[in-house]
């Protein structure tokens, strides 16, 4: 596999994602919005109750917020790999994008690599930005900046890369099945109903997202789902496949 | 440079492509004649290597369709200008162009000195910064056959690729097709459009699944039809048509003064007619050779076909 060729592929899937408004939007602002939103709540509710909020409380709080980032993960590709590929559908490119000297591997990583690098580009700048305010809010009632942390570093280097390779993964076996842009990201972002549930959990300590063996345990699962989508993804993404049997 | 032998293509019970043996010549110009459904397109994705074929050999310029080593060679060597053109709308004519010539391995400079000849051979180089999507659709259907041969590729398969332009746009792409011929290009030609495929196609395949016919446009019209003598004469007699009659012709039809008689090769029959009339006294006022149109030859095949 020639990585220059996916490369080639990835960068002109850039090129057409900042000509769509709607796309830069959801891949920056959402983040943008969380990483601000989420420090301000912690400083509104600080103030408010003054003393009566428990520094412990921030203790499941903030491994929690941390985790809204996987969330983004799950459906901020979404919205790429849609346009990517589906968008492609749609425009009729793919066949003479397939009748390139290019494999079937090649085409699905450089799709894969634009659905991928500009998600994970916003949720670790957002996440800086959120890291760095929230220290600033909470200083003062833990005494020390909860940020950066080894389970920070989990959720953001391990688990976030891998839950975004998942929903890349799924849009590229929805996009077999449909053929609006629109349809693709609905059902591309039913991906985010398991994160949210292990947020939820997070959130009432049933899942305590601040052990850091929680969070490589939910880690391996993603590992394990990513292999299994992976051979599904390249099942589905085959020349014959998607000229023939993709609606 | 493209060989195919029996070449089949089947989608689960439905047979697409059936049998279908030919052979395109380096330089020629094939075009690829059938109704909707025929197998066109189906024959064309086998050979470009983006399906599969169920049994056959196709080659081109000697790599195996079909074989996995083979097929990224095939690629890099033809250019396709699909039925749908498939343009990048939010990019400009120069970066789709750039981007495919990426993918084909060209250089920087390679790319930009193609990218200015063919659109400026397609008249397209004022508009090169402007987005796709703006693009009437003969603009993009040019744009599109820029984008086959940005790599200069050796055999270009186009299927149909005046469908749907208007008459000036269809002789603009038709203009283009007989320059790529002089450049001894091999062109593989789908279409619908029979006038097209008379004035630049040098050999006619029709195809209804199976290959029904295939040869010049010349051969086409004669191995199916044949011709006719269309003889207009001052009085036809008795005695003229009971002496036409006697000869080895085919049909004589007789519409008030004017004979109109199927010959298969009206060169040499012609004489032997002409004299018989003389000799049965007849004054011929006019001659004229018709030959059968591709169209009638076309026509005859597929309606037998059904």
């Amino acid at each position: 596999m020639r990585l220059s060729k996916s490369w080639i592929i990835a960068s002109k899937d850039f090129k057409t994602f900042v000509k769509k408004k709607n796309i830069i939007y959801s891949t920056v602002v959402l983040p943008l919005i969380i990483s601000f939103l989420l420090p301000i709540v912690i400083a509104y509710i600080e103030n408010k109750n003054g003393s009566k909020f428990p520094a412990s409380e921030l203790g499941v709080l903030l491994p929690a917020f941390t985790f809204f980032y996987l969330i983004l993960a799950g459906v901020i590709p979404t919205t790429l790999a849609s346009y990517s590929i589906v968008g492609e559908k749609v425009e009729k490119s793919l066949e003479p994008l397939l009748a390139t000297p290019t494999t079937d591997s090649e085409i699905l990583l450089g799709k894969g690599i634009s659905a991928f690098l500009p998600p994970i580009a916003a949720i670790l700048g957002g996440s800086t930005i959120f890291m760095v305010l929230m220290d600033l809010v909470t200083y003062s009632k833990l005494g020390y900046y909860f940020f950066p942390n080894w389970n920070a570093v989990i959720v953001l280097f391990l688990m976030v890369p891998l839950a975004a390779i998942m929903s890349v993964e799924w849009n590229v076996v929805i996009s077999s099945r449909v053929s609006d842009i629109r349809i693709a990201q609905q059902v591309g972002g039913l991906i985010m109903l398991p994160f949210a549930g292990i947020y939820v959990s997070g959130e009432l300590n049933l899942i305590p997202l601040g052990d850091a063996n929680n969070l490589l345990i939910i880690a391996g699962i993603l590992l394990a789902v990513d292999a299994i989508l992976l051979f599904v993804a390249r099942a589905t993404f085959r020349r014959e496949e998607i000229l023939t049997k993709w609606k | 440079m493209i060989d195919a032998e029996n070449l089949t293509k089947k989608f689960d019970n439905v047979t697409a492509v059936d049998g279908v043996t030919f052979h395109v010549g380096e330089g020629e110009v094939f075009g690829f004649l059938g109704p909707n459904g025929a197998g066109k397109t189906t024959t064309v994705r086998m050979l470009c290597c983006l399906i599969s074929k169920t049994s056959g050999v196709a080659r081109i310029a000697g790599y195996e369709v079909g074989n996995g080593a083979d097929s990224l060679k095939i690629r890099k060597l033809i250019g396709l200008v699909p039925d749908n053109v498939g343009l990048y709308d939010t990019l400009s004519a120069y970066d789709n162009l750039d981007f495919y010539g990426k993918l084909y391995d060209c250089t920087a400079a390679q790319r930009k000195e193609n990218i200015q000849r063919f659109l400026t051979l397609l008249g397209l180089w004022e508009k090169k910064d402007v987005a796709a999507g703006t693009f009437s659709k003969g603009m993009k259907q040019k744009l599109a056959i820029a984008r086959a041969l940005i790599h200069d590729p050796q055999v270009l398969f186009m299927d149909e690729p005046t469908a749907n332009l208007d008459p000036e746009s269809s002789k603009t792409v038709r203009e283009f097709i007989l320059d790529l011929k002089k450049e001894k290009r091999t062109i593989f030609l789908n279409t619908h459009n029979l006038d097209e495929a008379q004035r630049i196609c040098d050999k006619i395949a029709i195809l209804n699944t199976k290959l029904m016919a295939m040869g010049t446009p010349t051969e086409l019209e004669r191995s199916v039809s044949g011709r006719k003598t269309v003889i207009q004469l001052e009085q036809v007699s008795d005695a003229i048509l009971a002496a036409l009659k006697k000869l080895p012709l085919g049909n004589i039809a007789v519409d008030g003064n004017r004979l109109t008689i199927d010959v298969t090769n009206p060169e040499k029959e012609n004489v032997t007619i002409m004299d018989t009339i003389f000799r049965a006294g007849g004054h011929v006022q006019s001659v004229t050779v018709v030959g059968s149109t591709l169209e009638d030859a076309y026509m005859k095949l597929v309606r037998e076909d059904k």
